[in-house]
């Protein structure tokens, strides 16, 4: 266990049901918002990316719902619910 | 779920995890009708836990629970560890109180106890929907009504917004201060499953005893925030709490996930978890912000417990949350009781629960520790001192090819006035906690 094993891998370790449609999207021309920047660093998911246009992407696939990215970024510059009843993560430990 | 648009709960709470299942306990076990509407598959489905619960300050509040209750081990054993990049320092506490029963505090895993504790809630009486999001509170004429979810129109005297850190219930209600990054962090951990006798040999733990090990230093990069690792039966609960504006703010830059894998990877650690299995990745935030960051408790038809008032507390080496959660859902059930004798659902008709919040553990803690966030984060803790102290002591023990250097200038080396004067600085500001 003393390699690092890949975030893709640890995220495939937990339990998701997919959702209908994606709980949190990037607001509309804000994508290259700084703002948005930090989202990269703090998602513990690494669902944040940047682009080479330098706009921010999210792939909402794997979010731990874990409410980061939104205190770090803002209302302003995410649209942010939870997943619908009976959807996205199910922790069986937490 | 049908819609019941015709029938009116005593209270409705929003989020099964450990302030809305306290809360509802208290409520049925008092005979009042009570929904919990959780949004996960079942109770604990969205929780997540660093690892530790302090059962003393509730124990008394639900007499019944604890004997049944699915803790993991006892925790016998303290450490704290300070991180240089290539050497560490850990002071490890063992008193006899810490294995002696009633026990202090139990490592625990949200995903059991918080299924466990959903079941004796409904067995008192209390109705559970799973797989339920709230959508949004029903507001009429500033009071609070009831709540849709799914669809379905919901109403109650009294609705309890349990629904954790971010409580989008509290904001709509608008009971919330602004949000401000600076007052969270956030949490993120492996659970790693380990055979239960190597994990008891490698610990040194007896039977039911369990370790708590906290790391500060290099864990988060020098950045505000800690390693933490627990053990639980048969697994260890491994992870990071590092504040938001740190990771934003702070160099060097370094992307969260990573803190963990360079964690698993330090020889302190990796020898300790060697042959584990990781089985679980979770994330949560957590609110650190104490009492300046606290919105209001209470409002027309509305209360707010746990994580959702912001009921979590980082002291150093005691992080707690879990049993303010617990507490503030009782309390909270205590006041709709009272609220229902006297048939007044208004703010001035709850404002008993602040009183009685004010009058227990619950806000007397979070007034005596005010000002611990702002003490706390001072970059020297986390980067300079762990450095100093691991420097001092590799020279301390270092026996070179040649002479050896005299003790007193050793120390001296790194006592310089300078170095005194700002340790009697953070004298000063610890005296604040």
């Amino acid at each position: 266990m003393s390699e690092a094993m890949g975030l893709k891998a640890k995220l495939g370790l937990d339990v998701f049901k997919e959702d209908s449609e994606f709980h949190i999207k990037i607001k509309e021309g804000q994508a290259k918002d700084i703002r948005l920047k930090k989202a990269i660093l703090v998602c513990p998911a690494g669902l944040y990316s940047e682009t080479e246009d330098g706009e921010v992407v999210i792939s909402v696939d794997g979010c731990l719902e874990c409410g980061t990215c939104l205190l770090a970024c803002g209302a302003a510059v995410l649209e942010w619910d939870y997943p619908r009843g009976g959807s996205g993560v199910q922790f069986r430990f937490g | 779920m049908e819609s019941q648009s015709s029938e009116q709960f005593d209270a409705i709470i929003v989020g099964g995890g450990l302030a809305g299942l306290a809360a509802a306990y208290t409520l049925a076990s008092a005979g009042l009708e009570v929904l919990v509407l959780e949004r996960g598959d079942y109770c604990g489905a969205k929780n997540v836990t660093g690892g530790r619960m302090y059962v003393n300050p509730i124990r008394e509040l639900f007499p019944e629970l604890w004997k049944k209750a699915p803790l993991e081990r006892h925790i016998a054993h303290e450490e704290v560890c300070l991180m240089d990049k290539e050497r560490s320092i850990t002071i490890r506490y063992d008193g006899s109180e810490l294995n002696e029963e009633p026990y202090q505090s139990y490592s625990i895993l949200r995903g059991k106890f918080d299924k466990w504790l959903a079941k004796q809630a409904e067995r008192k009486g209390a109705m559970l929907v799973c797989k339920s999001r709230v959508d949004e509170l029903i507001i009429e004429n500033g009071k609070v009504m009831g709540v849709m979810a799914g669809g379905d129109e919901l109403r109650a005297n009294v609705v309890i917004a349990c629904d954790g850190v971010l409580s989008l219930v509290a904001g709509q209600a608008g009971l919330q201060k602004p949000v401000e990054s600076k007052n969270f962090a956030i949490g993120f951990k492996e659970i790693i499953e380990i055979d239960r006798g190597i994990l008891e040999n490698r610990f040194n733990l007896e039977g039911n005893e369990g370790a708590a090990r906290l790391f500060m230093g290099d864990v988060t990069a020098g950045k505000f925030g800690g390693g933490f690792l627990y053990t639980n039966l048969e697994s260890i609960s491994l992870g990071i709490v590092v504040g938001i504006d740190a990771l934003t703010d702070e160099t060097p830059e370094i992307k969260a996930p990573e803190l963990l894998d360079k964690f698993k990877q330090r020889p302190e650690i990796a020898r300790l978890i060697k042959g584990g299995e990781t089985v679980e990745y979770s994330a949560h935030v957590i609110p650190e912000g104490g009492l300046k960051a606290m919105g209001k408790l209470y409002g027309d038809g509305i209360l707010v417990a746990g994580d959702a008032a912001g009921f979590s507390m980082n002291i150093g080496v005691t992080v707690r949350g879990m049993e303010y959660a617990m507490a503030s859902g009782y309390y909270a059930a205590q006041a709709v009781i009272q609220a229902k004798e006297n048939n007044d659902f208004t703010k001035a008709g709850l404002s008993i629960y602040e009183n009685l919040l004010n009058d227990s553990f619950v806000l007397k803690d979070f007034k005596n520790f005010k000002e611990s966030l702002e003490v706390l984060e001072y970059p020297r803790l986390f980067k300079h001192y762990p450095e100093l102290a691991g420097n001092i002591m590799k020279d301390l023990y270092e026996v070179p090819t040649g002479p050896k250097t005299r003790l007193y200038p050793t120390l001296k080396k790194y006592m310089s006035i300078n170095e005194l004067w700002s340790l009697v600085q953070v004298g000063r500001r610890m005296m604040k906690i």
